[in-house]
């Protein structure tokens, strides 16, 4: 289906007529979307970029953070800004539907008036209408979009294989694809993708010989010129993800690989060479400075929504870094104008996809519709009513995962609990019911193991400081681009510009200090070695049981750390 | 992916790599043993660690590349590589700063050899890795940190 402008608008009559315009700001809204996804075409070489999806097929809420810290040279650079510092850096107005979209200011409200974000259906009008006014238009896929959800779990990703066949991706590259296992990878890019999607990742080496395991880049041809799409996987995979899951696979971070890759498609014709990465903003950030010869990269991971580009001067010219959010929320489109073999001029759009905006594509609702029949009453069995708005993202506990680490401390009898910093995980608004979907929108991973481990003081604090370094450390290659570790029972102070070691301090436990020597009972989920496998029931029974004997969730206030050296810090509302 | 190379390495079965490159005559026994330095590799300092080599303070030099993982995939097996472009390099001392013993591995580079060498550390937490190098008689490094992390709760 390919849609013009006339009947475009003709739908959005007809939604209106729905009833769905009842709400004076949505009227509002409507008109804005007619004005913000008819983006004129620009130059002669479109992308089109999807990231970070999580296996989302249908419309959700996100809410973005209202913490996402920066230090060092960081400090108050995209994407370390949030609420009105994000909006004022960027030029939003307060209040408008694109302010709702980018930030998390008036959230549950707005999430009201502009209902859902995301899903495939609504994404796929959307590539549609892009691709109509833009020929020749590639569809990049920055990878995270196999994993997410119950159906992606149990189908082994092959919901999502399928939807992103349909949705007309043309190249990949990986992040938690991996956790599915090296073979199953393969077998997908060997098998599924075979003369549709490539998959491309050039720090992705064998462990013995470092040969290369993915292609390191495609050549494609847009409107007669030759455009590179170099890959790059998360660096950190067997680190952040167990290794046991591709143990002959090695990644890293690889800068002069990288410089090679760019040389070798330069040398090969190419005139235009974007990066697909899942490396996290300030990786990308610090790679564009030290890399030459890329024009753009197209980044995900820490699912920073940034409206606009970052450009970045390096030895050899410019490159922008772009971020495109998370959870099926965004599609960002680059237009280049390419003159006489180089990349003379850009326009950027990091368009929101509000569903309510943007008409179902219906074969792709067919899919869905399909592709879930055979899950539909497991996912929708009701465990509990929420009164307070659950989230997870932000760098530190989200009331999503309070909820979590509530319920491991509760029902494993637990003195402390942890749950890992992941980024991804939907939203809940004051009132809705969470049912097991959306459970597993927080917790479907092919680990999900629950683990109760007596733990030293010591060693907790270690566990934190650990965990604070690879978010905190000045030099964004030593970082891996999680949130930091949520934490149940334990209170502490936190200061993140201080050293490695030295970030905790002053943890408490029901009032009373916690002793370096004494034990602890410590829940958590999410084991990455590979002797804690199948180590006690999976985390979303054990939270299962819990909602179920709960009913109803009360406003739950997040166990914030007591941030030191913070105050004023553009990244913190 | 090499499957020649694969094969050939297969075929070599128990004997491992070294052991093929000396079945091969590549490599004499007594060349490893030449190059066995004892003092050096048991020192428990870096001060030490240098002395025993011979290299007192050596000056910073960016002649020397280290190619090393920021973060290590696997501690036990860390994969750490040296080019030294200074002329006449004709020795490489690979020393991890916060290991019990420092010095991992040492090179001797025959003349008219380009000092390229790799090999795999292990490391039980994060550290410096240092390049020693012997160039001309003079004595140079360079360092990267490496981290050891943990591992879990990204993404």
């Amino acid at each position: 289906m390919s849609m013009n402008r006339r009947e475009f608008l003709q739908v959005l009559a007809v939604a209106a007529a729905g009833g769905m315009s009842l709400h004076s700001d949505f009227a509002r809204a409507a008109q804005a979307a007619e004005k913000l996804y008819d983006l004129p075409p620009f130059g002669n070489v479109s992308l089109l970029h999807m990231t970070d999806c999580h296996a989302q097929l249908l419309p959700i809420y996100f809410r973005e953070p209202n913490v996402n810290l920066g230090v060092g040279s960081m400090l108050g650079n995209a994407p370390h800004l949030v609420g009105e510092r994000l909006l004022k850096h960027f030029g939003i107005p307060a209040g408008s539907l694109e302010a709702h979209a980018y930030s998390y200011l008036n959230f549950s409200e707005a999430a009201k008036t502009y209902g859902k974000v995301g899903g495939f259906a609504h994404l796929a009008t959307l590539v549609k209408k892009m691709k109509a006014s833009r020929p020749g238009a590639l569809l990049l896929d920055g990878g995270d979009t196999w994993q997410g959800s119950g159906t992606a779990l149990w189908t082994n990703a092959q919901d999502m294989v399928d939807a992103c066949k349909l949705l007309g991706v043309d190249v990949m590259t990986l992040h938690w694809e991996s956790t599915y296992g090296a073979e199953r990878v393969k077998e997908i890019e060997e098998k599924d993708f075979a003369g549709q999607i490539d998959i491309v990742a050039q720090n992705v080496k064998t462990t013995d010989f470092e040969d290369p395991v993915f292609k390191p880049y495609v050549i494609k041809n847009i409107n007669g010129v030759p455009v590179a799409i170099v890959g790059q996987a998360f660096p950190y995979t067997p680190i952040a993800n167990p290794r046991w899951q591709t143990p002959d696979w090695s990644f890293g971070i690889r800068d002069e690989d990288m410089q090679q890759a760019v040389d070798a498609a330069r040398a090969e014709g190419a005139q235009v060479v974007v990066v697909l990465s899942h490396n996290g903003m300030d990786v990308d950030l610090k790679m564009a400075s030290r890399v030459t010869g890329i024009d753009a990269i197209m980044g995900g991971h820490t699912h920073d929504g940034m409206p606009a580009p970052t450009v970045v001067e390096n030895a050899g010219g410019k490159t922008l870094v772009t971020n495109a959010g998370s959870n099926g929320k965004f599609l960002g489109v680059i237009d280049f104008e390419v003159k006489s073999g180089k990349v003379t001029d850009f326009r950027y759009k990091l368009l929101p996809v509000f569903a309510n905006l943007l008409p179902a594509d219906a074969e792709m609702a067919a899919f869905i519709d399909k592709v879930r029949a055979p899950f539909i009453e497991k996912l929708s069995e009701k465990l509990a009513v929420s009164e307070g708005l659950l989230y997870r993202r932000g760098n530190f506990n989200g009331s999503w995962d309070q909820l979590i680490v509530d319920a491991l401390i509760a029902e494993m009898d637990a003195d402390i609990a942890f749950s890992p910093g992941f980024r991804w995980g939907t939203t809940i608004l004051p009132g809705d019911t969470i049912t097991m979907e959306h459970l597993l929108d927080q917790t479907a991973i092919t680990y999900p193991w629950t683990t109760l481990t007596e733990m030293s003081g010591e060693t907790i604090k270690t566990i934190l400081e650990d965990v604070a370094d690879n978010l905190f450390n000045p030099d964004p290659y030593y970082q891996q681009g999680g949130d930091m570790v949520r934490v149940g029972g334990l209170q502490y102070s936190f200061n993140p510009t201080a050293a490695m070691g030295r970030r905790v301090d002053n943890m408490m436990l029901n009032g009373k200090r916690v002793e370096a020597s004494k034990t602890y009972k410590v829940a958590g989920w999410a084991p990455v070695s590979e002797e804690a496998r199948d180590a006690g029931p999976a985390v979303w029974d054990v939270v299962a049981g819990y909602l179920r004997s709960q009913k109803v969730v009360r406003q739950i206030t997040p166990n914030m750390p007591r941030l030191v050296g913070m105050d004023g810090n553009p990244g913190m509302a | 992916m090499n499957n020649q190379r694969r094969d050939a390495l297969k075929a070599g079965g128990g004997l491992g790599v070294f052991g093929l490159l000396a079945a091969a005559g590549l490599i004499k026994p007594e060349m490893a043993l030449a190059a066995w330095n004892k003092s050096a590799f048991d020192a428990k300092s870096m001060d030490a660690a240098l002395a025993a080599i011979g290299a007192g303070k050596p000056a910073d030099s960016a002649d020397i590349q280290i190619t090393a993982p920021d973060i290590a995939e696997n501690g036990a097996v860390v994969p750490v590589g040296v080019v030294s472009n200074l002329p006449k390099t004709e020795y490489v001392a690979i020393m991890i700063e916060k290991n019990p013993s420092m010095l991992a591995a040492s090179f001797e580079i025959p003349e008219g050899t380009m000092a390229d060498v790799q090999t795999r550390v292990k490391m039980g937490q994060t550290s410096d890795v240092f390049a020693v190098v012997k160039a001309d008689g003079k004595f140079y490094v360079a360092k990267k940190e490496v981290k050891v992390t943990l591992g879990g709760c990204g993404g």
